[in-house]
């Protein structure tokens, strides 16, 4: 191991877990920060006490306030309906896609896998207004499915490049002595190669639902009125709406950030392998 | 030939035509959904953007469905070139590109700090990962609020060292300041570094989960050969370590570089690219000029996004030669 490892129970060690809360404490300074800030009253904020001890715990009524003083809930429930779609749809095609680029050996199965590598890569911009002019001409503009499908679509390109490395480094002999049985294509992709990706799939999942969730570009240029924006697009609207009512607004930030925090914190080993697109091993 | 395409015993006389080809078919069938969707909202819209970028177009279309877009060759690129929001996008770009690349070694030095194995270490490395799962526009708030003279924390500080607290007789509180607080994200000079050390915090955190799961396959036996023959420290770090973690690097250099070209939520949240336009990035310029308040500029704002593609472009070259060339190299 690098650094050298130190002993729990020397003096070394000791200082060293001693530092660990504090160097934490310090890099999330601003989380607990906003964290305070949303269980203090309002009164608080006005009266110059930010940082301190909050003058009364008012947990529940900051956060039942953010549900009923605004449009919270919904635009949670959009978040949803946007985001699980999004993730059943691109991996679903990953899946398939990623066999049939690991698998065959055909001429262009390199530059197409490049293609779906590099569309991954690509700045939003520059598909900003034809996707905006064809949700608009096909009625999708201002929906839930309008989003939902432009995030199925994208995401497929970083699906397709992980599932295609995780399906190539599952041994080959496989598929082979199935094909030698004579088992049809689509019996192998479907009792022999799913099974075996089931990790994949997982890291895929969790990650593609933070993207989906967390994305505030789309939520801008695919919608126009609150009825279908989501939880992030939501927190700006909020942010208008509750002028100089920081608690309120801290508590929604926190509120748009607890299901991915969940997801990662259920599902943290699949979210690291996704994260280092499955390169790092 | 002939002998081979006659039925012959290998292949009964009912298999047809798909079931000869049935390995150079079948690919095609499972890429089929994914390419066709991924071409409709991905590939098609790359090139209609090029396309636009020699219009002058509102958006809007005529009573008989047609575009009502002018074609006016390259004259957005012109107007591009003396325009200076444009300008100053740019080099806000290359202040962001610049500065990002910091996450890669903090990343790397966080990393080598939490490389420890102590009891309850693996929710400290979880913990400090936290910034990077929150979205962008939260850490945008949470920062915007962080930075705020009058009630957020960097105000607060100041004032409890720079200030004098003076409480009147209604008991409202006002502050005597040698020198009033910093307004970061009011201040043309420094609201860009402002939100660029915002963006780092999550990219920081992300760096470092790349560099601990490189350091947990950094090969141990090198460690300890390096070690009998007396390396250590920096030695160490740069001759056997780093270059076994160059995958990771590598991941960490393109997510980077990315990340600093995608910027977009937290100047939305944080500036909208004020003050006066200065911490205006391609990628928020591009969004305000296509879809802004005084009417929709559809071809000179995919000009912009054409100018982003094409240094991205660059990098993207780039990440793909380098993957050519692990492709070769494991075959």
């Amino acid at each position: 191991m690098f650094p050298r490892p130190i002993a729990a129970a020397s003096p070394k060690g000791i200082s060293y877990q001693a530092f660990l809360p504090v160097a934490l404490l310090i890099w999330l300074i601003p989380l607990l920060a906003i964290f305070l800030t949303s269980i203090r009253p309002g009164a608080d904020i006005n009266s110059g006490n930010v940082f301190g001890i909050p003058s009364d715990f008012v947990f529940i009524e900051n956060y039942t306030a953010v549900f009923t003083q605004s449009e919270a809930a919904m635009y949670l429930w959009n978040s949803v309906k946007i985001t699980v779609p999004s993730v059943l749809i691109s991996v679903s095609l990953a899946c398939l896609a990623g066999y049939a680029l690991a698998i065959y050996k055909f001429r262009v199965a390199l530059p197409l896998f490049f293609l779906f590598v590099a569309g991954n890569f690509i700045p939003f911009q520059i598909l900003m207004v034809p996707v905006r002019d064809m949700s608009v001409q096909s009625g999708l503009y201002d929906t839930i499915a309008g989003q939902y499908l432009f995030h199925a679509a994208f995401q497929t390109g970083f699906c397709t490049l992980f599932m295609r490395n995780f399906i190539k480094a599952l041994p080959f002999d496989l598929v082979e002595s199935a094909r030698v049985e004579g088992v049809a294509e689509w019996r192998i992709f479907w009792f022999v190669v799913l099974p075996l990706v089931r990790p994949a799939i997982a890291a895929l999942a969790v990650l593609i639902f933070t993207f989906v969730w967390n994305d505030f570009f789309w939520a801008n240029v695919l919608t126009q009125g609150e009825g279908a924006k989501p939880i992030t697009a939501g927190v700006r609207a909020l942010n208008g709406q509750f002028v100089n009512n920081w608690h309120l607004v801290s508590a929604a930030s926190l509120l748009a950030a607890v299901p991915p925090v969940l997801m990662f914190f259920l599902m943290q080993r699949h979210f690291i392998a996704g994260l280092t697109l499955g390169a790092v091993k | 030939m002939a002998v081979i395409d006659a039925p012959s015993i290998t292949t009964p006389p009912q298999a047809g035509w798909l079931k000869r080809n049935k390995l150079s078919i079948a690919p095609w069938i499972f890429l089929a959904p994914a390419l066709a969707f991924f071409t409709l909202y991905v590939v098609m819209p790359i090139f209609e953007s090029l396309y636009l970028s020699l219009f002058e177009w509102n958006g809007l279309y005529d009573a008989d469905g047609n575009s009502t877009a002018v074609y006016i060759g390259l004259e957005n690129y012109a107007k591009l070139w003396d325009d200076p929001n444009f300008r100053t996008s740019l080099v806000n770009n290359l202040l962001w590109l610049f500065l990002f690349f910091l996450a890669v070694p903090l990343g790397l030095l966080i990393a080598l700090f939490l490389n420890q194995e102590m009891p309850g270490m693996r929710i400290y490395k979880s913990l400090f990962f936290f910034p990077f799962v929150i979205s962008q526009v939260v850490v945008g708030l949470i920062f915007g609020w962080f930075y705020n003279p009058d009630f957020g924390v960097v105000g607060t500080i100041w004032k409890a060292l720079f200030c004098e607290e003076t409480v009147n007789f209604v008991g409202n509180v006002t502050f005597k300041c040698s020198s009033p607080p910093p307004d970061i994200l009011s201040s043309p000079e420094f609201a860009t570094y402002g939100i660029i050390a915002a963006g780092l915090w999550p990219q920081i955190a992300y760096c470092m989960i790349l560099y601990l799961t490189g350091l947990n396959n950094v090969a141990a036996d090198q460690i300890e050969a390096a070690r009998l023959d007396g390396a250590k420290g920096w030695k160490m770090l740069w001759y056997v370590v780093l270059p076994q973690l160059r995958p990771a690097t590598f991941i960490a250099v393109v997510v980077t570089v990315i990340g600093a070209l995608r910027s977009f939520d937290m100047i939305a949240i944080m500036t909208q690219g004020g003050p006066f336009g200065s911490t205006n990035v391609l990628a928020y310029y591009m969004y305000e000029v296509a879809i802004s308040e005084y009417g929709e500029r559809y071809g000179y704002g995919s000009a912009v996004a054409v100018v982003l593609f094409a240094i991205m472009l660059v990098f993207i070259s780039y990440f793909l030669w380098r993957m050519y060339q692990d492709e070769k190299g494991t075959r």
